[in-house]
């Protein structure tokens, strides 16, 4: 099946400066797609120039099968987008927000249907700028989806969220992907693009960086873990097998070993502290976190 | 069900109509400055010169004021409450929203036009009401058609040279300050608050250039007792319509649904 979404070469210069410096991403039908990437590094860049709202330098750009730049109603009908920010309709209910724009369509969601979608149904004849912040993101959701659009454009949905709201968030984002839509999410929250997404494209400096699923993304599932636990009074760090000891950094009685190979030395540290009859409570096996990996790959060269 | 949009561009500017017009009525501000206003006006100006002849003419106050206070209600309801909303509208990312739907542009223009010109007509219908109830100023029935039609093409006029104007405000807290700087002194210069008569001739020339002076002597013509016909008077129209002209240009040129905030 052809991509939903399909870039290659995509560049956009302001002057001497590329802010996207020739980028190639490609989205599967039903995928839910999370794009990463610093302030400044290109991401709204790129993803105006896929929702049809600015022009590009070079490059081809394919989003559903149309160039977004010569993107008609036609091809609107088939898109959504939920905007980083964007204030309520004044004047007008939750209800009434969604009967003006599902008045823009040809073939819309039922309304009550998706308020209830997002969770709204009870809010449903207040004015939309007396909701809450989480409410009210809940809306935009609600407007971006009226249409029943084939892709999603979903800019950082939950920034400003309490951790409950972004939860039932999530269950929102969770449900479209059992509508069956393409989802192009960008977020600041690796916790989010975690729980969220089927794959993960990092930009930075204009230029894609890593890609891979939230398990692989950067080499993830290659990279050292760390053990951490704390040797109870009367124990040193002498006292640990050498081949633990070689690997450990401590302080104040603290350990943390860096390890290629987790279980190995989990099992000679369990081996040793059972034959001495000591307990270890607060250990902890840790992969680097996305974060952790986000970070290192989007690092500013010194 | 069939929506708007499935219905053709008619229906869906209805549609868009019908909106604005409900988030209009539930501003208070906006009812206020468009619908309150005007009418306080009217009875304080009438309270001051009421009974006194001005010119030119003669008429009485109460006949001068009505038609002038009717060219400031269209103008409020077309060209304050447009600015205001579209420069609000813009900034806080709603054109942008809009805009990212299958709405064509000109459904959005013309739905919001079409609110202004029928808040306008009604302003006006209360301000002849007024007229007539308080002041006994009787209005010819033919003048009703002239006012009407003068109404309708300052409503259009005020509505573009508004999305022109929003085009150069910054920001929402720039657009109330902006119209008014721009509004009072005509008001001033074009006969709206003071009867022209008694300003120094090169003043009223200034006046003539705008459109304000235009619109509420286009109400004027048809409004006093006497006139002949409809009393619609063309050179009137004829500037209003150039003006009209000139807003489409600028705002065709330069209108942004982006919020400048953000592309600055």
């Amino acid at each position: 099946m052809e991509p939903v979404v399909s870039v290659r070469g995509l560049r956009k210069s302001y002057g001497q400066v590329d802010a996207v410096a020739g980028i190639d991403l490609e989205i599967e039908s039903g995928e839910i797609f999370a794009f990463l990437g610093p302030n400044g590094a290109g991401k709204t860049t790129t993803v105006e120039i896929l929702e049809g709202f600015r022009t590009r330098t070079a490059g081809e750009v394919n989003v559903l099968g149309v160039d977004p730049a010569d993107g008609d109603a036609a091809w609107r009908d088939r898109v959504g987008v939920v905007l980083q920010e964007s204030n309520a309709e004044p004047g007008l209910t939750v209800r009434e927000s969604l009967q003006l724009y599902s008045g823009y369509y040809r073939e819309p969601r039922d309304i009550d249907e998706t308020i209830a979608l997002v969770g709204l149904t009870e809010k449903a004849d207040t004015l939309a700028p007396q909701l809450s912040g989480g409410q009210r993101r809940r809306l935009d959701v609600a407007l971006g989806l009226i249409g029943d659009p084939e892709l999603i454009f979903l800019d950082e949905p939950t920034t400003g969220f309490d951790p409950s709201a972004r939860r039932t968030a999530w269950h929102v984002i969770e449900g479209l992907r059992e509508l069956g839509k393409t989802v192009f999410l960008t977020t600041h929250y690796m916790d989010e693009a975690e729980e969220l997404a089927d794959r993960i494209a990092v930009i930075a400096g204009g230029q894609i960086v890593a890609e891979g699923t939230p398990g692989t993304l950067g080499g993830r599932n290659r990279m050292a873990s760390t053990i951490r636990f704390t040797l109870p009074e009367g124990t040193g760090a002498d006292d640990l097998p050498p081949e633990l000891r070689a690997l450990s950094a401590r302080a104040d009685g603290r350990v943390a070993l860096t390890t290629q190979t987790p279980l190995v030395h989990v099992g000679a540290l369990a081996e040793w502290a059972l034959a001495r009859g000591i307990d270890l409570p607060d250990l902890d096996v840790r992969r680097p976190t996305l974060e952790d990996v986000y970070l290192e790959l989007t690092e500013e060269p010194a | 069900m069939t929506t708007a949009a499935a219905r053709g561009p008619v229906a869906l500017v209805l549609h868009q109509a019908r909106f604005d017009l409900r988030s209009f009525l539930r501003n208070q501000q906006a009812r206020f400055f468009t619908l309150a206003l005007p009418v306080i006006f009217l009875v304080i100006f009438n309270g001051v010169f009421g009974n006194r002849v001005v010119g030119p003419g003669p008429m009485k106050a109460s006949a001068y004021y009505v038609p002038g206070i009717a060219a400031l209600a269209v103008i409020a309801a077309s060209f304050v409450n447009l600015v205001i909303s579209i420069t609000a509208q813009r900034e806080g990312g709603i054109l942008k929203r809009r805009r990212a739907t299958p709405v064509p542009a000109s459904v959005l223009v013309g739905g919001r036009a079409l609110t202004a010109v029928g808040i306008s007509l009604v302003v006006v219908a209360v301000l002849l009401g007024v007229g007539r109830v308080a002041y006994g100023v009787k209005l010819p029935t033919a003048g009703l058609i002239g006012i009407a039609f003068t109404a309708i093409v300052g409503s259009i006029t005020f509505c573009v040279l508004g999305y022109a104007l929003s085009t150069v405000i910054k920001n929402e807290d720039a657009a109330q300050p902006m119209v008014q700087a721009i509004m009072l002194p005509l008001y001033f210069i074009s006969g709206i608050f003071i009867p022209n008569i008694s300003l120094p001739p090169w003043l009223r020339h200034v006046a003539s250039v705008f459109p304000v002076q235009h619109l509420a002597a286009g109400f004027r013509h048809s409004y006093v007792p006497g006139a002949h016909g409809i009393g619609i008077v063309w050179s009137d129209i004829g500037v209003l319509a150039i003006w009209a002209l000139i807003g489409i240009t600028v705002a065709i040129l330069r209108f942004s649904w982006l919020p400048k905030a953000a592309s600055a």
